[in-house]
């Protein structure tokens, strides 16, 4: 519970790699802690400011304005039901109702067994599928009653594991992005004209020159 | 259902496929899938265009109008022109923050067609001279990140990204970047302070337009997932192929999700400016008609920030220009179809909830107005609204856009339209956004919310005089 492991340390610096300014990684190393812990701590969070070199606090400030970081523990699953009007135009509402008696809990509320973590949520961009369900971040598309009960019972069961991996697991592919392969990823202040520009500006000048 | 469902997708006779060719085919998101299958050769446009000067690949872009399809409606290639000369380094950032209620296109852009993407954000750097480009994913679309990240392990492999791309002295890194869920990112500059670590709060332009001060302050260039999905068409055709579809105003193809009360909900792929919203719900094509039964009670245009249409607008043509005429936008290609089962108070309370809990809290007219906005209208639905608050909820909305309010006509009553956009007291238009719902609902069923007033006084209350 806490502070990256030393694994995620070393993918933490090559996540940092990729940015011009180590601050742009505070997100995406946020994501890591909450994939390590299932939800992210304040030691995490200390970690990620002492990587990214910036206060705890500003983590903080940073974490706490957006709603896929957890910052207290949460079911294994964090079962979303979206509301919006699309959705709600085709009980999208009295899905989210179902899911409330179903698992006993309201939206926010995590069940006894540490099971589901139900949330209502905003637009999740399967407005055509409505009414649409995420499970960690994984789309279920038109489900009714029944099918929100089955996938209930499919999760419980494990029958859904290869699908849906533990809350806080985002892609499952990484960008592989090495020393090798990387072009031109510096600090502002480092960067200069891009060579294919001032090659052509410098062709354009000259047969400007040469017009004359 | 469980699982994910294939979207429908086909085009109109003499419509290409310009961004949706290989939506329906299984590998179309691999690279091999990518080079032999859809609507044209994949990474061909790319080699192409490392043939021109990167000031000719802008100009293609300008000559063809290729439209900004995030939801302003923008002109690209002007906007790309509007990087301040000699100042380096620039930038750009994909906007795949896709959140806008109603709106589903870039996921399945991105989860579908990873490569198009890359080849079209490609295409920009070089003739913008960017050096790097972030591409921003939405926190909550796992699919989408995967397939992006999968798509560029293959280019950076296959030297299309990266060091001396193609052999060429043309070099570019792609970032796979993701978000952590807030709507307000998908604003431009919001989505910049995100980038840069912070809390995604909107800057104030002035002076912080990106393409003058973007990230880092640099200039930089944000555009959505589509606009730049059009790019490897485009130059893998000409700017005349790409113009004979649409209109002069508004060229090429739109992706449109279509979605509630009809038949068939979809993503379709539609000609810009020649199609019609009649067409997109009735055509066997789209949206095979109203649900059986029912009729069109109002719809939303452009996704929940667009003010709603009625059924004497249904055959307005989908162009920008005249649905921003007629009082709304066309935004992010959301249409939202309502039929006469639809509480109107209902629907608009929820659109506005939806404002009130992503609004980023900086401006104070809509951190509190779109508070006030819900809790009046919660009120209202529950049966405890007060005679008064019709016009508060207007008052409160005229203190976040002040002035006439777009709203769509209406005949019957010798109303005319009040044309798009808003006037706005705020940083960005989240919070203005948030009246289109309201003023909306109240212009043409301000009777349903009456009788769910009304309903109150209607108990009798002795001895008690009711203060209306
Ligand atoms: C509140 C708000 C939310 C927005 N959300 C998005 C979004 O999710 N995706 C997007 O591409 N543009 C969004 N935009 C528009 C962007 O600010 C920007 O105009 C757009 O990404 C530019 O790309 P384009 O010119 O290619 O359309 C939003 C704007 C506002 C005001
Ligand atoms: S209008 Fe709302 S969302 Fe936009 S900056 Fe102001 S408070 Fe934030
Ligand atoms: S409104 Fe539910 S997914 Fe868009």
């Amino acid at each position: 519970m806490a502070r990256l492991t030393p694994e995620n340390v070393e993918l933490a610096h090559r996540i940092i790699a990729r940015y011009p300014r180590p601050k742009s990684a505070t997100i995406p190393l946020c994501h890591l802690a909450q994939e390590q812990d299932g939800w992210l701590t304040d030691e995490a969070m200390v970690h990620v400011a002492e990587l990214v070199g910036c206060t705890p606090a500003e983590v903080l400030g940073t974490a706490s304005f957006y709603e896929m970081f957890k910052r207290h523990e949460t079911g294994r699953y964090c079962l979303n039901v979206c509301t919006n009007i699309s959705c709600q135009l085709l009980g999208g509402e009295e899905l989210l109702e179902h899911a409330e008696q179903v698992l006993g809990v309201r939206p926010g509320g995590t069940t006894s067994d540490g099971m589901f973590t139900l949330e209502d949520v905003e637009c999740i961009a399967a407005c055509t599928e409505a009414p649409a369900v995420q499970v960690n971040y994984r789309y279920f598309h038109r489900l009714g009653p029944d099918d929100l009960d089955q996938l209930i019972t499919d999760l419980r069961s494990g029958a859904l594991d290869d699908v849906v991996p533990h809350h806080g697991t985002l892609g499952r592919v990484h960008q592989d992005l090495d020393g090798d392969r990387i072009a031109n990823i510096t600090p502002p202040e480092a960067q200069t004209e891009p060579v294919w520009i001032r090659r052509h500006r410098e062709l354009a000048e000259s047969n400007d020159g040469g017009a004359s | 259902m469980i699982g994910t469902t294939t979207p429908a997708m086909p085009t109109a006779p003499g419509v290409p496929a310009i961004v949706s060719s290989r939506f329906g085919v299984a590998d179309g998101h691999t690279l091999e899938g990518y080079r032999s299958s859809g609507s044209y050769e994949g990474y061909s446009a790319l080699r192409a265009v490392l043939e021109m000067s990167p000031s000719a690949a802008s100009e293609i872009v300008k000559d063809a109008s290729l439209l900004g399809r995030g939801g302003a409606g923008f002109p690209a290639g002007i906007k790309w022109g509007f990087c301040p000369a000699d100042v380096w380094p620039r930038y750009i950032v994909v906007n795949g923050d896709e959140s806008e209620p109603g709106t589903y296109k870039d996921r399945v852009l991105m989860e579908r067609d990873p490569h198009q993407l890359i080849e079209g954000c490609l295409i920009a750097a070089y003739a913008i001279g960017a050096a790097q480009v972030f591409l921003y994913v939405r926190g909550e679309m796992a699919h989408a990140q995967e397939r992006i990240a999968a798509a560029l392990n293959e280019a950076y492999a296959a030297g299309l990204v990266g060091r001396n791309i193609l052999g060429t002295d043309f070099s570019v890194d792609i970032v796979l970047h993701w978000g952590a869920g807030a709507y307000i990112v998908g604003e431009e500059t919001a989505l910049i302070e995100s980038l840069e670590g912070n809390r995604g709060m909107p800057r104030l332009k002035p002076p912080f337009f990106p393409a003058a001060k973007g990230v880092y302050l640099a200039p930089t260039i944000v555009n959505n997932v589509e606009t730049l999905s059009n790019l490897p068409w485009l130059f893998s055709h000409s700017v005349e192929e790409y113009r004979s579809v649409g209109t002069d105003s508004s060229p090429g193809t739109r992706l449109i999700a279509l979605s509630g009360h009809v038949e068939n909900p979809g993503i379709f792929e539609v000609a810009q400016g020649t199609t019609t919203f009649r067409e997109l719900f009735e055509s066997e094509l789209y949206g095979n008609g109203i649900r059986a039964g029912h009729e069109l009670k109002m719809f939303i245009p452009g996704g929940a920030s667009a003010p709603w249409f009625f059924p004497e607008q249904v055959d307005l043509p989908l162009e920008g220009r005249v649905v921003g005429g007629a009082g709304s936008m066309l935004g992010s290609g959301a249409v939202v179809v309502m039929d006469e089962t639809t509480d109107a108070v209902r629907a608009c309370l929820r659109l506005v909830r939806f404002f009130a809990r992503e609004s980023c809290g900086k401006c104070t007219p809509c951190r509190e107005g779109t508070t006030w906005e819900e809790k009046i209208l919660q009120r209202i639905l529950d049966g405890h609204g007060r005679p008064s608050d019709l016009e508060l909820l207007l008052d409160v909305a005229d203190n976040i856009s002040p002035g006439p309010y777009p709203v769509a006509s209406d005949p019957a009553n010798d109303l005319d339209a009040v044309p798009y956009p808003p006037r706005q007291t705020t940083i960005c238009p989240l919070g203005p956004s948030s009246v289109a719902p309201i003023t909306s609902a109240i212009r043409r069923f301000r009777h349903e919310f009456e009788d769910k007033i009304v309903q109150r006084d209607l108990i009798p209350v002795e001895g008690v005089s009711v203060d209306v």
